[in-house]
């Protein structure tokens, strides 16, 4: 590990206790990762969809969604990129409510998240229960931006942000572990960022 | 397929250095018994302070797998922590931290007929491609669409003009085209036979790049998009 010769640290000692190791405050700006072509799809033409592993396979749609009492997260992200984003507030259901009325089978340990555009990632149900993750439509007050995943995307705040699927239309609930898009492209299983679980072997 | 674990960090050398354009530097580095890669892939680039505090980017590879060096093109961002280090402090004998190489979607597969179109620094891996397509006797495999501001500004652009790519300029006329990116007209053409493209560069940039393709016709699922930089919504 040899130290670079010159080179400096440029940004203020940051708040370890609140950035992962190898992450960095990005302040105001929320950089856009994406890997396929941003679809667009009207709000009201959204379906979200529970189903596998269940005992009552249901899909909602874009109003039916909204009957749900609305739950809101006020936390950090963070990026398997390196920046993190503090004081975000997203806006949406808790991905419990959905689970409550589709029923996982004792058998359902995995979630697979499903996107329009084909993209896949999975999460132990662990990871999706217990109040940690979220189906959104809004940040900070407004409606989530296309790019950033809207009209809906599935937010797991405490795992790095390629598990928070844009776009999200399906959670598929299975009994064995099946790597998703970036997954099989070499990262991590489950991508834990206080871990620093980014790619497959870490 | 089972996907192989990614190799730990490694040093790398700086063997060459220099600034092809005012505001990029061209790094070519040694790595002992690197794994080959596919053109499109990228490094981890890591720098660390002396009080141990580390940081890294990712930076595509310029370079075909049979290069004895891998080879890497950055722009200064201004204040930017990475980029800037590299190419105002960083010399020829510097010892530097990858991990690398990562990404097995923006990848060519060296067999389908693509187009890249890629502006700005976003060239790298389009360079990556076509070098390997070269190699392989096929650089008809590699179609390159690039954007930049003129021929000065664009990394790589006199190799790209060699590989037969086609230029737009969004701040100089050149031969009678005015000024301006690709218009859905002029990108029509360059599709016939394209299986996958392959979009990349700034934010901006790529946004721009993924409707452009849509509106020329290209199905959502053959577009494969590479973001750089940090700006966003
Ligand atoms: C897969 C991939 C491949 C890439 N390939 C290339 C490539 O081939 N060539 C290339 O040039 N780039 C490439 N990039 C982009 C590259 O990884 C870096 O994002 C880029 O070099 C900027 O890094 P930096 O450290 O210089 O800037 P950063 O320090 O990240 O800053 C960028 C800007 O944000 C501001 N900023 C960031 N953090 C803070 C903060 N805490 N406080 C205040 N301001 C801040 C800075 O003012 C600066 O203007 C690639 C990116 C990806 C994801």
């Amino acid at each position: 590990m040899p130290v670079t010769r010159g080179f400096q640290r440029r940004r203020p000692e940051p708040d370890r206790g609140r950035l992962p190791p190898g992450q960095y405050d990005t302040g105001s700006s929320w950089p856009v990762l994406t890997a396929e072509a941003t679809p667009h799809q009207p709000a009201e033409e959204w379906q979200l969809g529970v189903d596998g592993l269940v005992e009552a396979p249901h899909t909602w749609t874009w109003s039916e969604l909204h009957a749900f009492e609305g739950s809101t997260y006020f936390g950090d992200i963070h990026c398997v990129t390196t920046w993190s984003k503090f004081d975000m507030t997203f806006t949406g259901i808790s991905v419990d409510d959905l689970l409550a009325v589709a029923r996982p089978t004792s058998e359902a340990a995995f979630v697979m998240a499903h996107s329009v555009t084909g993209y896949t990632t999975n999460l132990p149900l662990a990871d999706v229960t217990g109040g940690k993750a979220w189906i959104v439509w809004s940040v900070d007050g407004k409606p989530l931006p296309r790019q950033h995943g809207g009209p809906v995307r599935l937010l797991v705040p405490h795992l790095y942000f390629w598990k928070s699927a844009k776009w999200v239309s399906r959670l598929e609930l299975m009994a064995e572990d099946r790597p998703g898009f970036w997954e099989q492209n070499g990262y991590h299983d489950r991508g834990d960022p206080w871990l620093e679980q980014r790619y497959q072997g870490d | 397929m089972a996907p192989a674990p990614l190799a730990a960090w490694t040093d790398g050398r700086i063997i060459e250095l220099d600034h092809p354009t005012p505001t990029t530097v061209r790094l070519r580095m040694h790595v002992d018994d690197r794994p080959r890669h596919l053109p499109g892939q990228h490094y981890l680039i890591r720098l660390r302070a002396p009080d141990d505090y580390t940081a890294q980017r990712s930076y595509s590879l310029a370079s075909d797998s049979d290069d004895p060096l891998l080879e890497f093109l950055v722009e200064r961002q201004p204040d930017g922590e990475v980029s800037e280090f590299l190419a105002d402090v960083a010399e020829v004998g510097d010892v530097l931290e990858l991990r690398g190489p990562i990404g097995r979607w923006f990848v060519w597969d060296t067999t389908t007929p693509v187009l890249c179109l890629v502006g700005g620094t976003g060239v790298v891996p389009a360079v990556a491609m076509a070098r390997t397509a070269r190699r392989l006797g096929r650089p008809d495999l590699v179609r390159v669409a690039a954007v930049g501001r003129g021929p000065d500004d664009l990394p790589y652009a006199r190799e790209l003009e060699k590989h037969g790519a086609a230029f737009a300029w969004t701040r100089t006329e050149a031969d009678g085209r005015p000024a301006g990116a690709f218009t859905r007209d002029e990108l029509e053409p360059l599709l016939d036979g394209v299986e996958l493209a392959f979009a990349c560069g700034s934010a901006r940039f790529a946004s721009y790049a993924e409707e452009l393709l849509l509106a020329a016709g290209v199905d959502a699922g053959a577009i494969r998009v590479e973001r750089f930089g940090p700006t966003g919504g």
